[in-house]
């Protein structure tokens, strides 16, 4: 193999790689706080007295996750227009992955609400608090402590997701390695650096889970 | 919007579509079975292997982990040919999903194996079994039955991941898709219809891991 490395041309664009991987963790940002939102919604949906709640709320889980989601992307980017509903390819790519970030999340939060102890939410009623008292105070703190590493991973997940939006043409940190790679023709170092990049922030997410989790976390005594 | 125009582009475009979900099934296929195996080994490594095994197959796990799949397709297309292995989009895009799949396989068997008792290895040593034979006929039967659910999600993952070819130019289901859209304009429709067979593969897998996973379930786990 005689091929020569030569770095010089893709650290002449860092500041561009930088921006792109910012993007990406913005997109992941707001897509999980809409999608967690949606899927908490989703979650106490599949939880409700009513069958046919219950049975949307597992319709959506079911087909958001049997989904792959560049279809669902490439659906709302280049199929909505057709319905009258015109999105930017950065809204329409948020919209994309926080509906799929909805049934993850729900999930994650359905798991959550089940780790809830019943004699707690017992304990609330013999006191006299509302329905909705008990959820605010009991339910929903237990359940975001002990959803926390599953969010963590969640996160993680969509962070990597937000890759697929190069294929719409968001400026992000992969739509930019593959212009410089036809650009440039150093392969090998662009991939190399992209991936690194990559690798170095969700290690750096996990970190910053880590700490959040000893912090919130009770110590299981 | 006039379905019965893309009722006839189905039926006339049925060779096409059929053939992109064979690649689909194909590149799947190819990816869960080769990633299994290479994910099995990697696994027992990353578990039970010294350090110098034990190394490098965590780092293989963390880096391909930490990777998007997309770029992991790209990297492996663009790098193969670049370094002198030239291999076709279908076999780098397979390669690609393969090793990701290998990743996943390997962490979720450490996940099973890290929950069996070392006391079943010091067992099977107690009457004399080799490190083989003690994989084989204790831990992994055993690990079979935790890590089966996963295993089935990950499958799942590896069709979603397929789509990821089109980008790199392999003809499955998404990429045909595309080509039948550029001819006939039929945005939505197609994408409906792609995702409603990418649902219903997604969907019998998971019921078939539903299937298997009750039959497995063992009625108590006694933890000794």
């Amino acid at each position: 193999m005689n091929y020569h490395f030569n770095f010089a041309p893709i650290f002449d664009q860092w500041p561009i790689l930088l921006s792109g991987i910012g993007l990406g963790l913005l997109l992941a940002l707001v897509s999980i706080a809409i999608g967690s939102a949606l899927g908490l919604v989703v979650a106490f949906a599949s939880r409700a007295p009513n069958r046919w709640l219950r049975s949307l709320a597992f319709t959506w889980i079911s087909i958001l996750r049997n989904l792959p989601i560049l279809v669902i992307v490439l659906f709302l980017f280049f199929g909505m227009p057709q319905l009258g509903l015109s999105l930017d390819k950065i809204t329409s790519f948020i919209v994309a992955l926080s509906l799929y970030a909805s049934a993850y999340m729900a999930e994650v939060f359905r798991g959550g609400l089940l780790s809830v102890p019943q004699g707690l939410i017992e304990a609330g009623q013999a006191i006299g608090l509302t329905s909705f008292r008990i959820k605010r105070y009991i339910v929903l703190p237990i359940m975001f402590r002990n959803a926390l590493p599953a969010f963590g991973n969640n996160f993680i997940s969509l962070f990597k997701d937000t890759s697929l939006a190069a294929t719409i043409a968001v400026p992000e940190l992969t739509f930019y390695a593959r212009k410089i790679n036809s650009e440039t023709f150093r392969v090998i170092e662009v991939w190399l650096v992209a991936s690194l990049l990559y690798i170095v922030c969700c290690y750096a997410i996990t970190l910053v889970l880590r700490a959040m989790e000893k912090r919130l976390v009770l110590e299981k005594t | 919007m006039d379905w019965s125009y893309f009722f006839n582009e189905v039926v006339n475009n049925r060779d096409a579509l059929l053939h992109g979900t064979a690649i689909t099934f194909a590149v799947s296929l190819i990816a869960i079975l080769a990633g299994t195996v290479l994910g099995i080994v990697i696994g027992i490594a990353v578990t039970y292997g010294n350090k110098p095994l034990r190394w490098p197959a965590r780092l293989y796990i963390d880096i391909i982990r930490g990777t998007p799949v997309l770029v992991l397709v790209l990297a492996t297309f663009y790098v193969s040919s670049a370094v002198g292995f030239n291999l076709t989009a279908f076999q780098a895009g397979a390669l690609a999903l393969t090793l990701f799949c290998a990743s996943h396989v390997g962490e979720i068997l450490r996940g099973a194996l890290q929950s069996l008792s070392r006391g079943q290895i010091e067992a099977g040593r107690a009457i004399g079994l080799t490190f083989g034979g003690i994989f084989r006929y204790i831990l992994f039967p055993q690990a079979l039955r935790y890590a089966l659910p996963t295993w089935i999600t990950a499958a799942v993952e590896m069709v979603k991941a397929s789509t990821l070819l089109s980008v790199i130019g392999v003809a499955e289901l998404l990429l045909t898709t595309q080509q039948i859209i550029s001819n006939n304009f039929l945005n939505m429709q197609f994408y409906l219809l792609a995702g409603v067979i990418y649902f219903l593969i997604d969907f019998a897998i998971e019921q078939v891991g539903r299937f298997i996973g009750r039959r497995l379930e063992q009625p108590t786990r006694r933890m000794v």
